[in-house]
Parts: structure tokens; sequence; C-alpha cells
């Protein structure tokens, strides 16, 4: 491959090839300060054209790698930072087997992490954003590492995703040089990339002991509300949100069932970021005490 | 089939985790994680011990889990077997 | 980044890394990183990881080969379990049910087995009984997988096999045999003696005789596709022959049994690549002597780079073109294709 790029993010690491310049570029710019990649890749992305003269005749990039998800539309060659990024996540959905993959957003605070999960546009990116900019450090805004061994969770600190509306309102607290570029008109609407706060780049290989499970739901006019969850349900909604679970075995059993008996879990509602983050403040205090 | 016995596997071959009222339940053989209610767990605990038929397994039922006598009973546990036996939980025996 | 000749090398770095893990402590993280990527694309990493259990590795590839390890034990439960699902399925019938491939080397215990990955479900049945099999896999909660008339058709009449079928629960799939090549196939393999020579396992599931198996193995090596796939296939090959090899008459067998089912010449071919690409020991007369083509056939199966990607592209279009033809006369792959265009 033509230009290419290495990176570690927390306990996994990438090699993204590129048969254009362009993408490549702009990870190196989005993860500039993160830290160099010491070791083999565990994965490997390519951004390749579909068909060999898509490469400059009205360039698409096919997503391709040691894991790839057949049928996949390719992406314009102005969304390949877009491209680079699913391409990692589908290394980590479908390929990452040390430990249980949760589609869930992180935060720590005092060495205790928030686990936060839902259906996409719940909202737990942008909430997890927030967060990271308020006193707590990001983990990780699209996947959660729970060790199999331990029961702690592993950072896995990403360029966050932040989608139409979040990304105005991530703009008035966070500096330009954090951001990728703006992206319209992509599958997904319009996006933009946040490089995550210095801290949690610094601290990326430290873990959390998990200490609370939310599943957060959005609605315009949703009004606020907290209801606990038992955990029965709680295991239930955590192995639907994970890609690997079924491919751990009894591991995956033990660690998720020991998860979430020994963590309370609730299901808040919001209407609005700042409702949302003063329930978390509350329900964080709250478990204290 | 009248007579007919069920089996099921030896409790060395599942690993059972209660969460408030339900049983998750890791299935070894097959690497699979069902979540039951009652009396699904207390089916499976009986016949973990030795293959029985279905009416020497409600009699078993009723006396260790008190379960109340009730209509329909009979036709309930033929439906709850069926069901275990379509996740591979049971079998013929 | 890796230069071109280690990117292109990638294939040779896998096939010397399984043949003699303890090299694999020189490696650099360049290496390594071109060496999991093509195991990764030749399904062989849970392969290689086996080989290369014990090894003085750097942390992070050994807790990634550890990763596969555990990954293929799993891969290997859920396989024997949908066998035992079938079996318990087919057992009120006293049908003959011989596994075959990836599920069969696990099952036996052989060393093919070990860190191999399983896809979908294959078994052989008698083609007599093939009617009952189907009813008792769909009462059973087996489907379909497509509705289509044509293809339904043109499987039932030319095809070694049921069209596929998927558990609607376990959504795994089944493929049932009645032979182990299409019947349109150039070459004819007599399944009735496949049957009557197979091997009964403790659970009454049976699987075929250690020389059925190296045949099958190199019938499905060369007949199946366009050899994408091929050195997983090979590997197979090497395990078996290394395990069978040294029984007695096991190369005369082997010999005798590949002119029954008319497969001679692809199971001289497969031990002959064998030998060349994985040293293994072969029986010269089995060989038999060293083709023109045989070179062709190698670059096919090494035409893996270190990112991944299939390098090779006219050896691989020649190969594409003949699996087609060995599968279906061309005046019927002609209409088949046909058809399929018109939709």
């Amino acid at each position: 491959m033509r230009h290419a790029i290495a990176l570690r993010i927390g306990p996994a690491s990438f090699r993204v090839g590129s048969s254009w310049r362009g993408p490549i570029e702009a990870l190196a710019k989005l993860y500039d300060g993160y830290p160099a990649p010491d070791r083999a890749s565990a994965f490997t992305v390519r951004l390749e054209p579909e068909r060999p003269w898509r490469r400059w005749l009205r360039p698409s990039v096919a997503v391709g790698g040691d894991y790839v998800l057949p049928g996949a539309s390719p992406l314009a060659l102005e969304h390949g930072l877009l491209a680079a990024e699913m391409g990692m996540n589908l290394q980590m959905a479908l390929g990452q087997r040390r430990h249980l993959l949760l589609h869930a957003s992180t935060v720590e605070r005092d060495g205790r992490a928030l686990l936060m999960t839902g259906h996409s546009g719940a909202g737990k990116s942008t909430l997890a954003a927030i967060l990271g900019e308020r006193g707590w450090r990001l983990m990780g805004d699209e996947f959660a590492l729970l060790d199999l061994g331990s029961g702690r969770l592993h950072p896995f600190p990403r360029a966050i995703s932040l989608k139409n509306g979040a990304i105005a309102l991530l703009e008035t607290i966070v500096p330009q040089d954090r951001f990728g570029p703006m992206l319209e008109g992509t599958p997904k609407g319009t996006l933009r990339h946040l490089r995550p706060h210095a801290e949690a780049i610094a601290r990326m290989n430290e873990t959390a002991e998990p200490a609370m499970i939310l599943f957060p739901r959005f609605g315009a006019d949703l009004p606020a509300g907290v209801r606990p969850v038992g955990p029965a349900e709680a295991f239930v909604r955590l192995t639907q949100s994970s890609t690997n679970y079924v491919d751990l075995g009894e591991p995956a059993f033990v660690a998720l069932t020991g998860l979430v008996r020994s963590v309370p879990a609730c299901a808040i509602d919001y209407g609005d970021t700042e409702t949302a983050i003063g329930l978390v403040g509350d329900l964080w205090r709250g478990r204290t005490s | 089939m009248p007579g007919s016995r069920y089996a099921a596997d030896a409790p060395h071959l599942l690993r059972k985790v209660e969460l408030d009222g339900l049983t998750a339940l890791f299935h070894l053989p097959s690497g699979t994680t069902h979540i039951l209610a009652p009396p699904a767990p207390e089916i499976l605990a009986v016949l973990g011990e030795g293959p029985a038929d279905a009416d020497t397994l409600l009699d078993a039922l009723r006396s260790r889990y008190a379960l109340v006598e009730q209509e329909g009973e009979r036709s309930a546990l033929l439906a709850r077997l069926a069901e275990l036996e379509a996740a591979g939980l049971v079998q013929r025996a | 980044m890796a230069g071109p000749d280690l990117v292109s090398a990638a294939a040779a770095l896998l096939v010397r890394g399984l043949r003699d893990p303890l090299w694999m402590e020189r490696l650099t993280s360049d290496q390594w990183s071109a060496l999991v990527t093509a195991a990764r694309a030749e399904s062989l990493l849970a392969t290689l990881a086996v080989r290369a259990a014990g090894l003085r590795l750097p942390g992070e590839v050994s807790a990634l080969l550890e990763a596969a390890r555990r990954d293929a034990e799993r891969v290997r439960t859920q396989a024997l379990w949908e066998a035992e699902m079938a079996r318990r399925a087919l057992a009120p019938l006293g049908v003959p049910v011989i596994l075959l491939k990836g599920t069969a080397y696990a099952a036996a215990g052989v060393a093919a087995g070990q860190g191999r990955s399983i896809g979908d479900l294959d078994i052989l049945v008698p083609r007599d009984r093939i009617g009952e099999v189907q009813e008792a896999l769909l009462a059973a909660g087996w489907e379909w997988v497509k509705e289509d008339a044509y293809d339904d058709l043109y499987y039932r009449r030319w095809m070694h096999e049921l069209p596929p079928l998927i558990h609607k629960e376990r959504d795994r799939m089944i493929d049932v045999h009645h032979s182990i090549l299409p019947l349109t196939a150039r070459r004819r393999p007599d399944p009735e003696a496949l049957i009557a020579h197979s091997i009964a396992l403790k659970n009454g599931l049976r699987v075929l005789a250690p020389a059925d198996m190296v045949i099958h193995s190199a019938a499905h090596l060369f007949a199946d596709g366009d050899l994408a796939g091929g050195l997983r296939n090979l590997w197979d090959l090497d395990r078996l022959l290394r395990e069978f090899g040294t029984r007695p008459g096991f190369w005369n067998e082997l010999r005798g049994r590949a002119r029954v089912h008319q497969l001679s010449d692809a199971v001289a071919r497969s031990l002959r690549l064998a030998a060349a690409i994985f040293q293994t020991p072969v029986d010269d007369a089995c060989a038999g002597k060293a083709r023109f083509s045989d070179r062709l056939f190698r670059r096919r199966l090494l035409a893996r780079n270190g990112w991944g990607q299939q390098t090779r592209p006219l050896t691989r279009l020649g190969f594409y073109v003949r699996s087609h033809w060995i599968r279906m006369p061309p005046w019927l792959l002609a209409r088949h294709l046909w058809v399929k265009a018109g939709r």
C-alpha cells in the first residue's frame, strides 16, 4: 500500500494502509500526540479502490482489512477519514478477542468508571465527550473493553465521532485544533471527529474499576427520569451490546454476570444534555453514600 | 410418546448464576448462554441427576420445589420440555 | 513501513512459520504485522497460534496468539455441538452420517483439527435416503437459505449436496452431501465406497477412513474453487499425511482408493504441492512425476501479501475460469450463466 500509518490506542494497535495520501494525512493530524507504536500491529485496515480505475476516476474508498463487512458500500474520497475510522471499528467489532467488547462509552473519575450504553442516537458519545471536558477522564466513546480476568475496563480513547447537533455543542467548549475536518453528506449525516483531551491520551494505559452502568435514552421532549435496572435486564442488554460475547465463551459469561452483580445499573431519560449531565452527577454522588 | 424418557447434561457441564429471579445459564457443551425462568432450571436440576419420564419428573418437581398442583400441569411440563429440547438442553434418553 | 520484499514475501513467512515455528522467535515487529495479516487472510491465524504455543515472543504478539488459540477452542466447541444437534435430529432414522472436513478433523481428534477454522457443518449421507434426512432436519428447526426455484432445480439435479440449510435458532448452516464432487464434474468418486469404509466415533457419528480423508481433501483443493483458501486446505493435507503416513499399508491404500474414485491425478498433485511447500514426507510412487503446471498452482496458493491482499491477478484469473470448467461442462455452464444473468 502506497501510504500508511500505524496507531496505538489503548491495548490495540492498527496499521492503516491507503491508496491515497489524503486519508492518511487526516489521520496523522487527528491522532497528533498519540504515542508512537512500538509493536506489531494487531489489526490491519486497507483503504483501496473498488476497481483499479476508481483510484482516479470518481475516487471511491472501499474499506478492507483483516475483517470486512461483505456488501459494504464504499465512501467518497473526501470522507476517507471516516472510512479509516469505520475500518478500525470493524476490526475491533469483528476481530478483537482479548477483552469483552461492549458498545458503550466510558468515563473515569478517581479510578472508578462509568459505562454508558444504548442504541445509536442515545447520546452516549456526546455525553462522554462533554464529561471528558468537565473533569472526567474519557476512556472511550465507542467501545468499552472489559478484561476477562480482572473485571477492569481498558481505555480505548479513539477520536470521538460527533454527529449533527453535538458538533456545535462541543465546538463551544473545545479548541479548534482538536477537531478533524467537517464531513458533510456522509452516510451517517454530518460528522466531525474530536481528539480526546490530552489527559485521556496520556493515561491510555490505565485501567479502571467499573462502578456504574447507565442506559441513557434521549428524546427531544422527554421528561427527565431515572429507573433502576436489575441485573438480569442489565445482563441481557449488555450481551446485546457486545459483538464478541458469544465468541469468548465461558470467561465472558463469568465476567459479565460478575459485572452486573457487582455494579448498579440505571436507565435515564433526558431531553437535553445539561439535564443528563446533572442526572449523571447526582447518581454518581448517590452511589458512594 | 408415552413413557418417553428425557435426559439433561450433568451439573458440571453447566454454569448457573442467579440474577434477580432469573437464572443465567452457560451450557459448556454448546457454548450457549440461556436466560431461564422457573420451572426450567428446576427441570434441568432433576434431569441432571438421571433420565426420567414426564410423570416421574412431575412428581419430583412437585415434592422438591413445592409447585402447586394445577390443571394442565402435565401438558405445561411437556411444552417446557419441548422448548428445552429445541434449545439443546434436554434430549430424549 | 515494510518494503516491497517483505510485503510480497508474507505468504512465504506464513509457510515457514507453520513448518518451523521456532524460527518465528527471530521475527521483527514489521514481519509479525505482515505475518498476522497474511495468516488471517488465509484463515490460518489460530493454526499458526497453535504452532507457536510455548515460543518466547513479544508480549503483544503472545497475547494476540493466545486469544486466537482460545477462539479456536470456542470454534471447535460450537462445531462439535452443531454436529451433536444434527446427530440428535437424525438418530431416529438409523442413517449413517459421515462428518466431513473441519468438523470431522475436530471430532476425530486428528492433528489437522487443531486450531482449524471451521465454518458450516458438512455431512455425507447415502443418496437414497437423502429425502428422509432432509425432512428430519426441516422438522428439527433447519430451514432453506434460498427460496428461488431455479437454484433449487439446478442444485438437486446436478450438485452433490442439498441446497443450503440454516438452523433458525442457532443461525448455523449445514451442507448435506450425497457425493463429494458435483455430478457434473469430470471425475466421479464413489460415495458408497466412502460410506462403506467410514469409521464410527463413540457417539455414533462417523468419519471417513484415513485414506479417504486425504482423497477428499485433495478433491476439495482442486475441484472446489479457484484455490482461494487453498493454503489452509494444503496445510490440512500436510497434517493428515504426517499423521497417517507412518501407518503400515497407508500409501498402498491411498493409491488404490484414489484410483477407485478417479482422483489419482488430484491426489498426486496435492502430494507434490504439499511436499514442495510444507516439505511433507510423501511416497514417491503416489506423488508421481513433477509437472510444469505444479509451478502455477504453487504461485496461486502463495498469492498473498503482507497487507492481506491477493496478488498475482493473472494467475488467479486463470484459476477462476478453470474452476468453473471443472465443475460444469461448457454447455451447462453457459445455460446456468444465461439463466442467472437474466434475472
